[in-house]
């Protein structure tokens, strides 16, 4: 197994070299930029097979993948932010088709005011279109995340387009040691793509995107809710087989030191880094602190966390977006509804953190720790780390 | 279309994929108000009718223009109007539909 | 060139059945295209009239493959699949040869889609973009775009008791894409069809982007007789309110010039859309937009080499 120096952003585009893919189609937006940048770099160097459209606008880059994809190829791009904003228009037609289009999606603030740092905002706000949606701790994981994805995206059980997230700044442009494996392997684990239906086959000539009126549309739809349920056992299937290969065992989510634990905390991304300190930390001092680390967010899944949940007297759910609907953030109220059946349920608040890259240190996650130990005086909502 | 039931989500193919061509089983000979009539002694066969029709309701073979598809044509005139010959010896004029 | 004879041999890529107006302009210009081309056609296309009327689940009037993926975006989402096609060709997955080509509306060409198609001539895709310019935003109700020509009444520029329906020239997006370089751009009109066909013709022997911008009579928006769309199509370029030319690599060629240049009331008059501008005391207005097609057609002249002008 090579091991490598790299930032996030460098693991997710030497994954994209080893994937290989037919077609790329992207556009630059801080703090994505590197990963098509240096993708870019290799197909300059003849090291891919690429065919690289450098788009006039994320809406392009969006719109240029579904033409690639629904001809047969397999096709990836990266954005972040306004970009994944700007392909919102396109983002439920990939899904609709069913095209496994794979992106390297680095959270970053939705404007305004325009805002180049970290946060979920952009992610959360795209999650009803369809796409599969994993969130990465670290670069390791990034890289982990983007060979699945592949696999779990072209499964002819999903057809669904897929997102692997990176917390912007934070994870893309950090460098950390990671285990890489080697090009060949990585060409055996994805395969090759085998398309369901082909735009290019001339002999069989099909038309892609109708026009549905209202008898044909709910019907679409509910193929697409359908699969996107479905995908969660292919995605496990997925991780198994990677775990062999690799020794990295992948799930829906991670629980850290969450079986016995009396206060616990939910959160994605980078953060859950930095909580496993402090949850050390307090295990250290004989204080039964855990952690649902969730990593795919999309699809939700809602059965199994709620079991994992549901005996923990008190629980923080870290929103690292806010929903503006004056109840919480998207994980929060999806985590409730999630519990909402349980006969035994936690006392469960909402932590609202880190918007615009506002760093959480360990003395916030101590705060929050110590405020589930005296659950019944704390608010619904809160927000963390802003100034009054 | 006929009024059979129409499919459930789990038998419609997935991805708002579609057969080519199905649109010929829909029947859009019912808009017209005056229909297309083909003088074939008078036709030239220059195959303008053919190329101008919106509704690809001249019916060809080998070259050759054979009629009017009526499932299909609309009745919108334009093929009497751009067919060249000369009156007296038209090959397509235009009558009003029969009900 | 190709006859009507060889063409009628080949595939129809539409059928019958599609629910375009009757009298519509749009389908003789995609089967026009799609059979000048000899080789297998792989069609793109925005949202629109075309789009809307050929394809209502699980109805489709095509019978070439067809991809519609939104409004705004059919040169981006056809630069996709003929990369695709590329990439695929390379590796001996697919065969070819096939042409490439997307059709959009003035809507989704001057204005909402200007943005992709810019971007997709500019990066050389080999592909065939044909606008079908019927001046409007028809399939919405007949709202103005940036090709409804000054004077026109639509939804959004109507003429009133205060204004004349659009004050402001339509944009020349023919232009536009020659100045992009690319190595053919062409200006066609759905009523001279031979002249579409063979434009169609040449430009699919020429690798790399490609643009043409056909005029079609619209009977809804425009309002007259539905059987008039072809003849139409030829009184707008006999009255040299739309010129047939070509650019290509650069250099500008007029297509035909008229016998005898009619006047533009000549196409005016039989369109309920430029009903307002017969009323009394709008003499000087008619009098202008003559003079602007005059400009225009002297200009056009001059930049193809002509000298003189009409007859």
């Amino acid at each position: 197994m090579p091991i490598a120096a790299k930032t996030g952003n460098e693991a997710m585009a030497e994954a994209m070299r080893q994937i290989n893919p037919d077609v790329v189609a992207a556009y630059p937006i801080t703090p994505a930029t590197e990963v098509v940048m240096i993708f870019a770099q290799f197909v300059a160097d003849g090291l891919v097979d690429t065919e690289y459209i450098p788009v006039e606008s994320e809406h392009s880059a969006m719109s240029a993948c579904v033409g690639a994809s629904a001809a047969g190829a397999r096709v990836m791009t990266g954005t972040s932010s306004q970009g994944l904003a700007l392909m919102y228009e396109i983002l439920p037609i990939a899904s609709a088709l069913r095209l496994p289009i794979i992106m390297s999606e680095v959270n970053r603030a939705l404007s305004g005011p325009i805002n180049i740092h970290c946060d979920h905002s952009d992610t959360m706000g795209g999650r009803d279109f369809g796409w599969i949606q994993i969130f990465s701790e670290n670069a390791q994981e990034a890289y982990d995340n983007l060979l699945q994805a592949v696999r779990i995206a072209e499964d002819p059980r999903v057809k669904l387009p897929a997102m692997v997230t990176t917390d912007g700044f934070i994870i893309s442009h950090c460098m950390e040691k990671i285990e890489m494996l080697e090009d060949s392997e990585v060409k055996a684990f994805v395969g090759e793509r085998k398309p369901a239906a082909n735009l290019l086959d001339t002999e069989h000539p099909i038309t892609i995107g109708a026009l549905d009126l209202q008898d044909y549309y709910f019907e679409h739809r509910r193929q697409v809710a359908e699969a996107m349920g479905g995908s969660a056992p292919i995605i496990l299937e997925v991780a198994d087989e990677f775990a062999k290969k690799t020794g990295r065992k992948y799930g829906l989510f991670d629980e850290y030191k969450l079986a016995d634990a009396e206060i616990a905390m939910v959160a994605l991304g980078s953060t859950c880094g930095t909580a496993k300190v402090v949850i050390d930390e307090l295990r250290a001092k004989g204080i039964k602190a855990g952690m649902l680390k969730i990593r795919v967010f999309r699809p939700f899944p809602a059965e199994k966390i709620a079991e994992a949940l549901a005996k923990i007297p008190a629980v923080a759910v870290l929103d690292r977006s806010d929903s503006l609907n004056a109840q919480g953030g998207p994980v929060f109220t999806e985590i409730r509804s999630a519990l909402y059946d349980k006969a035994k349920k936690p006392k469960i608040i909402n932590y609202i953190y880190g918007l615009g890259g506002r760093d959480i240190m360990l003395t916030d996650i101590r705060s929050i720790f110590s405020d589930l130990q005296s659950v019944d005086k704390q608010k619904l909502v809160n927000y963390l780390g802003v100034r009054e | 279309m006929t009024e059979e039931k129409k499919p459930g989500w789990k038998e419609l193919p997935e991805g708002d994929v579609l057969e080519s061509g199905t649109a010929v089983k829909f029947n859009t000979g019912g808009w017209r108000s005056s229909r297309p009539l083909w003088t074939q002694s008078n036709c030239i066969q220059c195959l303008i009718c053919w190329i101008v029709c919106p509704d690809s309701s001249v019916t060809t073979k080998d070259g050759k223009m054979t009629g009017f598809d009526y499932d299909h044509c609309k009745g919108c005139g334009i093929c009497d109007k751009e067919c060249p010959t000369k009156p007296g010896k038209r090959a397509i004029t235009m009558e009003a539909e029969k009900k | 060139m190709v006859t009507l004879k060889e063409l009628s041999k080949r595939k129809d890529p539409l059928t019958g059945g599609h629910r375009a107006c009757s009298g519509c302009g749009f389908p003789q210009i995609v089967r026009m295209v799609c059979m000048a081309s000899k080789d297998p056609v792989v069609v793109v296309c925005a949202t629109g009239c075309l789009e809307v009327t050929t394809t209502i689940f699980p109805y489709s009037a095509w019978t070439t493959p067809f991809l519609h993926v939104a409004f705004e975006n059919a040169a981006a989402a056809l630069s996709g699949v003929e990369s695709a096609y590329e990439a695929l060709k390379k590796k001996g997955k697919i065969k070819g040869p096939i042409n490439f080509v997307a059709f959009g509306g003035d809507g989704g060409t001057y204005d909402i889609g200007i943005q992709s198609l810019s971007g997709a001539m500019e990066r050389g895709h080999n592909l065939l973009y044909v606008c079908y310019d019927n001046e409007g935003y028809m399939n919405t109700g007949v709202q103005r775009s940036g090709a409804t020509p000054r004077g026109a009444n639509t939804t959004t520029e109507p003429a009133g008791k205060v204004k004349a329906g659009k004050m402001r020239p339509r944009k020349d997006l023919t232009g536009i894409m020659a100045a992009h370089g690319i190595p053919y751009a062409a200006q066609a009109s759905v009523g001279y069809y031979m002249d579409l066909i063979r434009k169609a013709e040449k430009a699919f022997t020429i690798p790399g982007p490609k643009f043409m911008n056909v005029l079609q009579p619209c009977r809804l928006g425009w309002v007259y007789d539905q059987s008039r769309t072809i003849e139409l199509g030829k009184i707008a370029v006999d009255t040299c309110f739309w010129p047939l030319y070509e650019v290509e690599n650069g250099k500008w060629k007029l297509s035909q010039k008229p016998r005898e240049k009619k006047p533009l009331i000549e196409f005016l008059k039989p369109q309920d859309r430029f009903r307002h501008l017969f009323k009394p005391g709008n003499e000087p207005l008619l009098a202008d937009l003559q003079a602007e097609v005059d400009r225009n057609w002297e200009a056009l002249l001059e930049r193809a080499g002509e000298k003189g002008g009409a007859v």
